[in-house]
Parts: structure tokens; C-alpha cells; sequence
């Protein structure tokens, strides 16, 4: 037998996050109902007109159904059977370190979170001179527990702070650009996010302001039977450069939850949003039970000219991940890019692209998805590229390859390309294959043991993808993927 | 993504309902049919169910077409060997060829064609009249075949084609499809190559202005058999080109290639998806589309590998030219899958026409419009020249000229 | 060093080689000739551990242990070194990341400390100055873009940095122009030591002018048909193997 063919009947991959955190919880009751988005809402502190958004997007998703079209399998979920708000109760924002809740401090610190950073996370704020600075936003279920560098970002004009907190605080901007990129009947998990999203991150950044330091959100789903709803507003007015960087994991639990995240990106005029992700949700065991279903809309509006707007996402955990992280490129001359990794081992199912929606004249964008599967998962790349007729001399550029790794995993490709304006040049190309036997001879001839051989090669057909990250990420995201692909090779 | 309208659908019931007695043999499959008919409706009207086979053709203009009969008195024979007039064969305009027969004589449906799940396969059993059966014994070269169908008036005619070759058979079979009026040519294509036969599948349709032509086509290959297709599309106002290849023996081999050159308001679908079920096959796609006009060109391509389908081969590739600013193309190009040891690649890409090498021509003292037939020409060259008949290649070549030479006029 | 007694292997049901005996002493350089599809490529992929030869026959004894017993890795970390005819691309994987990781792989099986990114690029500089090679080779990936000669000397690099026990040369010398095959075997030469021994597969004469062998091989249809001292390079280059092949029949 060849030597990628031997594929173990998946050892149980080593999930390193799946602890859970013992500490004392607001819950709101199980169900989905106007009552429970009141409770939202009184929690929240909020102003009248985001309740009735909130309400408005619950009526509207009333009506909805849950889309099929994905290549994705799971038992129905019942909407019912979730908790949709869930605090720890002591009170967010300490002072000191002393102060924050010791069974958190001891989470972040299991999280693998460098202690400095852990100390950033806890709501102290070390020495602003030391490098790299990080400004950090963990949100623990339903609520932000800590946002850092908020002083220091605040003297240059940028807001970085819980969306619960910009809903009080800045309600003018949070009007006007909340649901204006992904409206609130978009799609079912987009409108299921409207009614009851909890927290999660927003930012501003002033005209003509280089963000100072890169923003990042720790997402963690702790809590049994919680659904988690963040949702995220970034806004970067004309001139403005920001980059944002998101992780997440969760407990290994036997029962799947549920994430439905909502992310909206404005860039005005000659603006930059770069927006990295490193998606490590528990995507179940061997088996293929338990694990997060990740149904996340996120979608950039490029409105100004020359405007950009750059995602880069690794995929590596969740049960289900339903993603497609896109750009509506508006302004001339704008930009939009994709880059993307998605790992699936086990039973584990991804359905993840983009859109490239180009109206503005020499909007261009690039699009590089490079998907590993093993185990018996599945992995489907799915893009849109639409050139619009205003969109002359557009530009778009696909490259999609997949690898598979062992003989009861399928790779699939379904892109979507339709042009209205002559002028306007797509090229699309896609490739599947396995890793090549002489290239795996060739490491193990010089001494590398086949488990490093496929690393090294993984990791080298990711690298365009991986080259898109912050140092400090992209160092993280070739670990996880070893770890991801850990006993996919016999 | 487009709806599926059942308004349409009943007058096409209707007329099963009218004529059930009449129509030769197969009564349960024809009823069978008409309620899975009835079940589907026509792609595209206004019910709202989704079809995501046809989420880029709309049958709405079909289905508020009338089809009153046809005009058939007045035809010519237009060379062809076995001649259609709205889907009845005509003795008198053809000539004898051995190992036919009429389907009308001996009814009988195959067992590839799906009516449960293709709405036009439905459509097609259920009023299915005559057709063209074409047998070649094992190890015989039957040499070119031409098959043609001419349509008339505002006819709507459903014609039932299978083409058998057994063991080692080769035969190249031409088809041709024209005529004049508003009518709706309809039909479907069992083919089934047997091991190491080869078939030669060449498809010029050049329908009538107002015609839908929608055609579905079987192919099924055995171990070390070769399917060899092309089409070139030309003509109707509303045309769907719908090919399923499945490899179902080792080695075989699969090739989709065609081109469609649309202008006006034609709508033209080109979708295809080859199955490869067992290991060792081989298939290859290019296709073509010069849009000029209003035109809307589509094209639908999937690759699928079975699991135990390995040292599968596959390569697809599929390109637009815009040659107008109202022109628009749909690809959709797919990729499916689960075996590991397979070498599969896809390449689209849209544009116009190249503006360096157009001013490269033009220094060197071609003119604009001479230099423009150049480059059109060289870029539907890497598709005409996978026909590998030279005389059935110049046939082509020759319609890609006159449309050419229509366009530039 | 090497020793190797009635080896016979397939690849598919294709026998290729038929029964192989070779002893290759410690210090000793030895050249394998023979005309094309005669088995030589068959012998290296063999001696290294390639997975798609079946070994149907015989033993092979490498200092003392068995050869065929152990995986591929293994056997580089006891000291078998293949430069590969033709040398295998790695796309996205960096050249120098790609050597440390092999290095560090057979220092760790030998008990040796790692050495870090500095402390890598101090000693793999050293080498690829030696080898006129550019610096910037380092920092390219793995074999993707080289010219021939610029993957045969990347070959010659990595053996220069893991220093093998055992180094077999399939065809190192083919495509190279006078300059460059100075170079490799200047590479082999440098590591000539009592307990180094290389198999030099080639066509030609031209790399025995400068690597010496003690000892050539004529291969055909899967044996060796002849043996003989350097001489035997020379006579083969003059007349061919036909007559070679002839007496042997």
C-alpha cells in the first residue's frame, strides 16, 4: 500500500483547547422567543431602537428557512433547545489582576495565551512602550470580559470596544453601519444573529489614522448549551489602515453548539481592512460527535475608492463550518482578497468560499483557497466572482487547489463566475491531487519521518495563504495545522 | 436561482392526455413520466421551487410559447443520411443505413435517461414519437452516419435517439439539427459504448431564430471504450445542450468539447457532467463561448470520481469571449471528488478580445476587422481542432466562418 | 560498509534486478555502468527504501545491520544518502527550512543537539560558498525554478550538510556542463574519508576523471556482469558495451 493511502481509521486528533471553565454563570433560560430578546436587550443596557432591530430581524427570520444548499449534513437543530444569553457573574473589567475571577486568569493561561498577552486578556495593561502590542478583546460566551489598550488606542480617535458597549456609547455610528453591509434578512443565520446577538467587537478608526496596533478578539464558547451570536462592526473611514486579528476555541463536549456570527467591514476612500482569522472551534471526535456547527456570515463593503479590504482565514476546527467571507467592491479602483486554508479531518464537513461582488470601475480582487482533506471529512471550496456591467476593467484572479489525504475523505470545488462587462478579466483555476509519493521519498530519503514529510508539504501548500498572516499567527496557524492533521497519516 | 413553473407544464400534459392512445408502446413509462412531469414543471417559471441544475436558464419563454403544429409539407433533404421532420423520420428523404431502425417500430426506453430528476427527460418519454435507433455489431467500423433533424412551423416534436456500439464498433455520428419557425426540438440521446468502441459524437446545431432546442444526452462507457463529443451551437432563440457521461469500465475515456457562438438575444446552456466510476479514466473538456449581441452564454461542468474511481485523469476547461458590452456568460465549473490518487483540474476564464495582441496585428498591417476574425478564429481553433475528422472539421469551420462573416456584416 | 548478497526486486511483476552480490568496502568509491534499463537507478531507489520496488530476494548489510528492514528515514539517519537524478520539487517549502529540518531530524537520531535557525545558516553558508552557490538558494524552495545544474548541486549541498555514511550518485553527472561537475565531485571528494563510501552511478567516464573509483561495475539486465578497476571506465568509453554484454551472454 502506497504511503499516504495509509490512512489510520482517524486517531482521535488531539484537540488541546476542549477543557471546560467551572465558574458561576448567568443563564438565561432555554428557548428563542420575543421574551428572551427582551432579556438580551434589558441585559445589554440598550436603547429602545436596538431592541425593535432586534425584533425586527426575529420577525423577519420567523419567516426564513434554513438554507440546504450547502455540502453539508446535520440532524435539524432545534432553535428551542439553547441558551441564548450566558455570562460568568462577576462583573467584567477589573483593575488589577487580583481582581479578575482566578478560574478565568486560569483558563487563558491553559488557553496557551503568552503570559503577557494573558495578562493583557485579564484586564491589565502592561508597559505600552514593550513590542509587539497586541489590544485584545475576549469574549467569554455571551459577554466581553476585557477589552485592552482602549486608553492608548483612544488617544489617536480609535474606538476598539465590545459592540454592547459601542451600542450604548457610540449609538450614531452603530446605526448607521450596523446591518448596512449584511442586512438583517440576508440570510437565516445572518437574521438569527440580528435578533440575538450578544457581543463581540467594534472598531473604529478615523480618517486619515493608521491603527497603532493590531486589534485581535479571543472568541470562547464555554458554557453547555449555548449558542454563541457575536457579531462584529469595523469601520474604517477614508485613509484609515487596520489589522484585525480573530481566534476561537471551545470545550470538547459530546453534544454540538451552535455559533452564527455576523461580521460587517466598511472601508471608505483609499481605506485598509485586513482581517485574519484562526478558526480552532472543537470540531468533534473520531467519531464525529459533538463539535461546533460554525455558520458565520462575513461580508466587507469596499465603499470608497481604492479601498481595500484583505481576509485571511484557517480553517481548522468546528464540526460544520458554513462560511463565505466576502467583498462587495464598490468604490473604483478597490481591491478584495481571499486567502484561505481549511483543514478537515474525522467527520468533519466545511463549506467555505467568498463572493467577489465587483460595481466599481477597476475593482480587482484575488482569491487563493488552498483546502486539505483527510479522514473521511469533507471540504468544498465555494466562490462567486460577479462582475457587474458598471464594473469596467475589473480584475479577478482564482486559484483554488485541494489535497487529499487518504481515500474516504472527497474534495469538491463549486465556483460561481459570471461576467456583464466585456472588459472586465476572470481567470479561475483549480487543481486536486494527493501528495505526490516521490515528494514524500524525497523528505524521508533526507531523514524526515513521514508525519514531518507531510507537514513540511502541507505547509508548503499552504504558504501562499499563510505568508497573508501577522508573524505572530502565522507561526500559530502552522502548528495547528500539524496538530489538525495529527494521526492523518499511517 | 431559478424557479420552476408548473403554468407551462400543462399544455405539454394536456397533450400526453390527448394523444396517450396514439403514441407508440412504453404506456407505464410514458405515465410514470408525465407525473414526474407534473411534479418538476418547466424550469424557470414562476412557482418558486429552486433548481439549482438550472439556475442560470429560464424556460419561462417556453413556457408561454403556443405550439399550434407544424409545416412540414415543404422540405429538402439537407444531404443527411437518416432525415427527421419534426421528429418523424422521413423514408423518403433518407437513405438506407444499416443496423437502423425507427423507434416508432420498436419502442423501448433505456435505462440511463432519468425522467424522476430532468424535467425535459419527463417531457420527452411522456410525447416521445419516433427516433432514430442505430445498432453497430461488435467490431464493426460503420464510417460516418449523418442524422438529421429539420423542424417546422411552430411544431413541438420530442425525438427518442439510441445509439448502441458493441465490442470494438466505431462509427462517427453526425448530427445536424436545423429548420425554420418557431418549434421546440426536444430530444433525447441514449448512447452506450461498448468495451473498446469508439464513438465520434459531432452536434452542429444550428436551429431557427425562434426555436428552443433543448437536448439531453446518455452516454454510457465500457473499460477501454472512447466517447468522443462536440458540439457547435449556433442557432435557437432559447438552447440547452445537457450531456451526462459516466465511465463506467476501467480506462474508458470521456470528451465534452464544444463551442457556442451566440448573438442577438440567444440564450444558450452548455452543461455537462462526466461520472467517473471506475479507475483508470480519462476525460477532457474544453469549451468555448463568443458572445456578441445581448447574448447569454452558460456553461455548467462537473466532474465527479467515485471513491474507488483512482488514477482518475480529468481536465477541464472553459472559456468566454465578450465581444459586446451587453453580452454575458454564467460558468460554473465543479469539482466532486473522494478518491485521493486522481489528477483533476479545472481552468475558466472570461475576457475579450486581447487588446496587445489586436495592436500587434494591426502594426503589421492587418485590419481591425480581419485582425479581429483572426483572433476569434484562434480562439475557437483549441476547441475545432479536438475534432480530429479533418472533413467534419472543415464542415465546422466553415459555419464558424459564415457566422463570423454574419456578424461582421 | 556496504554488502550486498543475491538482491532481487520488482517493481510491479517486472523483475529489474536478478540477483545483485556487491561489496562496497569502508573508504572505497565504486562506479556502476551500464547501458540504459539495465537497473542501475533501480539499485539506489532500492538501497534507500523506495516503496514502489518490492525487494524479492537476497540481504543487504549496512555496517552491520539490516538494511531492508528499516523505513526510509531510518536509513538516511544511519547514513544513506540518495542524490536523485532527477530532484524532486517542493513547492512553498523553503530551501533552507527544508534543510534544517532533515539535518536536525538526522542529528536528533544520532543524539545530537538541533541547531537553530543561526546557527544553521552559519554552517550551511560555509557549504554553499564552497559550492559557488548563490545565497540566495537558501531562501528559494525546494528544487522549484533550479536549472539542472543548480538541482544537481542542491543535491550536492545536502550531502555535504548531513554527511552520509554511504552516498549513492545516480547520475549526478548527467546534464551538468565541465564546471559544475568539477564541483560535485569535488563534493564527494572533500567527504573521502575511511569511514565514507559512495556508489557512483553514471553513464560516463567523464566524472571518474575526476572522482577516482577503486573498483567499476558493468550492470545489465539486473547483474553485475563484470567488475574491474578504473580501467574498466576507460575501455567501456571506448568501446561501448557491446562487446562487454557480448562476452558476458
Amino acid at each position: 500500500m502506497s504511503a499516504t493511502a495509509e490512512i489510520l481509521d482517524s486517531v482521535q486528533s488531539s484537540y488541546k483547547w476542549g477543557f471546560e471553565t467551572d465558574i458561576e454563570m448567568d443563564l438565561a433560560p432555554k428557548g428563542l422567543n420575543e421574551d428572551i430578546i427582551r432579556l438580551i436587550s434589558a441585559r445589554k443596557e440598550e436603547p429602545l431602537w436596538m431592541l425593535e432591530y432586534r425584533l425586527k430581524a426575529f420577525a423577519a427570520w420567523l419567516k426564513m428557512e434554513e438554507p440546504d444548499w450547502a455540502r453539508v449534513d446535520h440532524p435539524p437543530i432545534d432553535y428551542q433547545d439553547l441558551h441564548y444569553y450566558a455570562a460568568p457573574k462577576k462583573k467584567a473589567g477589573p483593575k488589577s489582576l487580583d481582581e479578575v475571577d482566578p478560574e478565568l486568569l486560569k483558563m487563558y493561561e491553559k488557553l496557551g495565551i503568552p503570559l503577557k498577552e494573558r495578562a493583557i486578556l485579564a484586564g491589565v495593561e502592561p508597559d505600552p512602550n514593550e513590542r509587539p502590542q497586541i489590544a485584545v478583546d475576549a469574549v467569554f460566551d455571551s459577554v466581553s470580559v476585557a477589552t485592552t489598550f482602549r486608553e492608548t488606542l483612544s488617544k489617536v480617535g480609535v474606538i476598539f470596544c465590545p459592540i454592547s458597549e459601542a451600542v450604548r456609547d457610540h449609538p450614531d455610528l452603530v446605526r448607521e453601519y450596523l446591518g448596512s453591509v449584511v442586512p438583517v434578512a440576508d440570510n437565516y443565520f445572518s437574521a438569527l444573529n440580528a435578533a440575538v446577538f450578544t457581543d463581540g467587537s467594534f472598531v473604529y478608526i478615523p480618517k486619515g489614522v493608521r491603527c497603532p496596533m493590531e486589534l485581535s478578539t479571543y472568541f470562547r464558547i464555554n458554557a453547555r448549551n449555548t449558542g454563541q451570536f457575536e457579531r462584529t462592526l469595523i469601520i474604517a473611514e477614508a485613509g484609515a489602515h487596520v489589522s484585525y486579528l480573530e481566534g476561537c476555541t471551545a470545550p470538547q463536549r459530546d453534544e454540538n453548539q451552535l455559533h452564527a456570527a455576523v461580521v460587517e467591514l466598511i472601508a471608505m476612500d483609499d481605506a485598509t481592512i485586513k482581517y485574519s482569522t484562526v478558526q480552532n472551534w472543537y470540531p468533534g471526535d473520531a467519531d464525529g460527535k459533538g463539535g461546533i456547527y460554525n455558520f458565520v456570515t462575513k461580508r466587507g463593503a469596499c465603499r470608497g475608492d481604492r479601498s481595500k479590504i484583505s481576509w485571511t482565514q484557517v480553517e481548522t476546527g468546528s464540526a460544520i463550518t458554513w462560511k463565505y467571507p466576502s467583498c462587495v467592491l464598490i468604490g473604483e479602483d478597490s481591491v478584495g482578497e481571499f486567502y484561505s486554508v481549511a483543514v478537515t479531518t474525522n467527520h468533519q464537513q466545511a463549506d467555505t468560499g467568498t463572493k467577489m461582488i465587483h460595481v466599481g470601475k477597476g475593482s480587482s480582487s484575488t482569491i487563493v483557497s488552498k483546502g486539505i482533506s483527510a479522514g473521511k471529512s469533507n471540504n468544498t471550496y465555494r466562490g462567486l466572482v460577479r462582475i457587474l456591467p458598471s464594473a469596467a476593467g475589473a480584475r479577478n484572479h482564482t486559484q483554488c487547489d485541494s489535497l487529499l489525504i487518504g481515500d474516504e475523505c472527497g474534495a469538491h470545488t463549486v465556483p460561481y463566475i459570471e461576467s456583464r462587462n466585456r472588459t472586465a478579466k476572470v481567470e479561475h483555476e483549480a487543481t486536486t491531487s494527493k501528495i505526490a509519493e516521490d515528494q514524500l521519498f524525497y523528505c524521508r530519503q533526507r531523514g524526515l519521518s513521514e508525519e514531518d514529510a507531510v507537514n513540511l508539504i502541507v505547509n508548503g501548500f499552504c504558504k501562499e495563504v499563510l505568508k497573508e498572516l501577522p508573524m505572530e499567527f502565522a507561526v500559530e496557524a502552522q502548528k495547528l495545522l500539524a496538530v489538525s492533521l495529527e494521526g492523518s497519516v499511517g | 436561482m431559478s424557479a420552476i413553473s408548473t403554468m407551462g407544464a400543462a399544455g405539454f400534459l394536456a397533450r400526453f392526455e390527448a394523444l396517450r392512445d396514439s403514441l407508440p408502446g412504453c404506456a407505464a413509462e410514458r405515465a410514470a413520466a408525465a407525473e414526474s412531469f407534473r411534479a418538476l414543471g418547466l424550469p424557470g417559471g414562476t412557482s418558486g421551487r429552486r433548481s439549482e441544475a438550472w439556475k442560470y436558464t429560464s424556460l419561462r419563454p417556453l413556457a408561454e410559447a403556443d405550439f399550434a403544429g407544424s409545416t412540414a409539407d415543404t422540405v429538402h433533404g439537407d444531404g443527411a443520411d437518416l432525415v427527421f421532420v419534426d421528429g418523424v423520420f422521413r423514408p423518403d428523404l433518407s437513405t438506407t443505413v444499416p443496423g437502423f431502425t425507427q423507434f416508432a417500430e420498436a419502442p423501448a426506453f433505456g435505462p440511463l435517461p432519468r425522467p424522476d430528476r430532468d424535467p425535459l427527460v419527463a417531457l420527452n418519454t411522456m410525447l416521445a414519437a419516433d427516433g432514430a435507433v442505430l445498432r453497430v455489431p461488435a467490431g464493426v467500423n460503420a464510417g460516418i452516419v449523418r442524422l438529421g433533424s429539420i423542424g417546422t412551423g411552430a411544431s413541438a416534436f420530442h425525438p427518442r435517439h439510441m445509439i448502441h456500439l458493441e465490442q470494438g464498433a466505431s462509427l462517427i455520428l453526425l448530427e445536424t439539427a436545423t429548420g425554420n419557425g418557431a418549434y421546440l426540438h426536444n430530444p433525447v440521446t441514449e448512447i452506450t459504448v461498448a468495451e473498446g468502441a469508439h464513438l465520434t459524437h459531432i452536434r452542429l446545431q444550428d436551429e431557427a431564430t425562434d426555436a428552443f432546442h433543448l437536448a439531453t444526452i446518455y452516454a454510457e462507457v465500457a473499460e477501454g471504450g472512447t466517447y468522443d463529443g462536440f458540439s457547435l451551437i449556433l442557432g435557437g432563440r432559447v438552447t440547452r445542450t445537457e450531456i451526462h457521461a459516466v465511465l463506467n469500465g476501467k480506462s474508458a475515456t470521456a470528451h465534452m468539447n464544444g463551442a457556442q457562438l451566440l448573438t442577438g438575444t440567444q440564450h444558450a446552456d452548455f452543461t455537462s457532467v462526466v461520472r467517473h466510476a471506475e479507475p483508470n479514466g480519462t476525460s477532457r473538456q474544453t469549451v468555448k463561448n463568443v458572445l456578441n449581441g445581448r447574448s447569454r452564454g452558460v456553461f455548467q461542468g462537473r466532474i465527479e470520481v467515485a471513491r474507488h474511481a483512482q488514477k482518475t485523469d480529468g481536465y477541464q476547461m472553459n472559456q468566454a469571449l465578450l465581444l459586446s458590452p451587453d453580452a454575458e456568460i454564467d460558468s460554473k465549473p465543479e469539482l466532486e471528488i473522494f478518491a485521493d490518487d486522481v489528477k483533476c483540474s479545472h481552468g475558466a476564464t472570461v475576457g475579450e478580445l486581447d487588446a496587445e495582441q489586436l495592436f500587434y496585428l494591426r502594426s503589421r498591417g492587418v485590419p481591425d476587422s480581419e485582425a479581429r476574425a483572426l483572433l476569434v478564429r484562434a480562439f475557437l481553433a483549441e476547441a475545432l481542432d479536438l475534432v480530429t475528422d479533418e472533413a467534419i472539421r472543415a464542415i465546422l469551420e466553415q459555419r464558424v466562418d459564415a457566422w463570423w462573416e454574419r456578424q461582421a456584416a | 560498509m556496504l554488502d550486498i548478497r543475491g538482491l532481487t526486486a520488482s517493481i510491479g511483476d517486472k523483475s529489474i534486478l536478478r540477483g545483485i552480490d556487491l561489496v562496497v568496502p569502508d573508504g572505497e568509491v565504486h562506479a556502476i555502468m551500464g547501458p540504459n534499463g539495465s537497473g542501475k537507478s533501480t539499485l539506489g531507489y532500492v538501497l534507500s527504501g523506495r516503496e514502489d520496488y518490492t525487494v524479492t530476494g537476497g540481504s543487504v548489510t549496512f555496517n552491520g545491520i539490516d538494511l531492508l528492514s528499516l523505513e526510509p528515514e531510518a536509513r538516511a539517519a544511519a547514513g544513506v544518502f540518495l542524490a536523485f537524478q532527477a530532484p524532486i520539487e517542493l513547492p512553498g517549502v523553503n530551501n533552507a527550512n527544508f534543510l534544517r529540518t532533515a539535518l536536525n531530524a538526522i542529528r536528533r537520531a544520532h543524539g545530537e543537539s538541533e541547531l537553530d535557525a543561526m546557527q544553521f545558516l552559519k554552517v550551511a553558508r560555509v557549504e554553499t560558498k564552497r559550492l559557488s552557490m548563490p545565497d540566495d538558494m537558501l531562501k528559494r524552495n525546494v528544487n522549484v525554478g533550479f536549472s539542472g545544474g543548480e538541482k544537481k548541486r542542491n543535491e550536492v549541498l545536502q550531502m555535504a550538510l548531513l554527511r552520509p555514511k554511504l552516498a549513492i550518485l545516480d547520475e549526478t553527472d548527467s546534464g551538468l556542463d565541465i564546471d559544475a561537475l568539477k564541483i560535485v565531485a569535488d563534493g564527494v571528494n572533500a567527504l573521502r574519508s575511511p569511514t565514507f563510501s559512495a556508489l557512483v552511478i553514471t553513464h560516463h567516464q567523464r566524472l571518474l576523471d575526476h572522482l577516482v573509483p577503486n573498483r567499476v561495475h558493468v550492470l545489465a539486465h539486473g547483474r553485475i556482469i563484470r567488475s574491474g578497476g578504473p580501467e574498466l571506465a576507460r575501455e567501456l568509453e571506448k568501446t561501448g558495451y557491446a562487446g562487454v554484454l557480448a562476452e558476458a551472454a
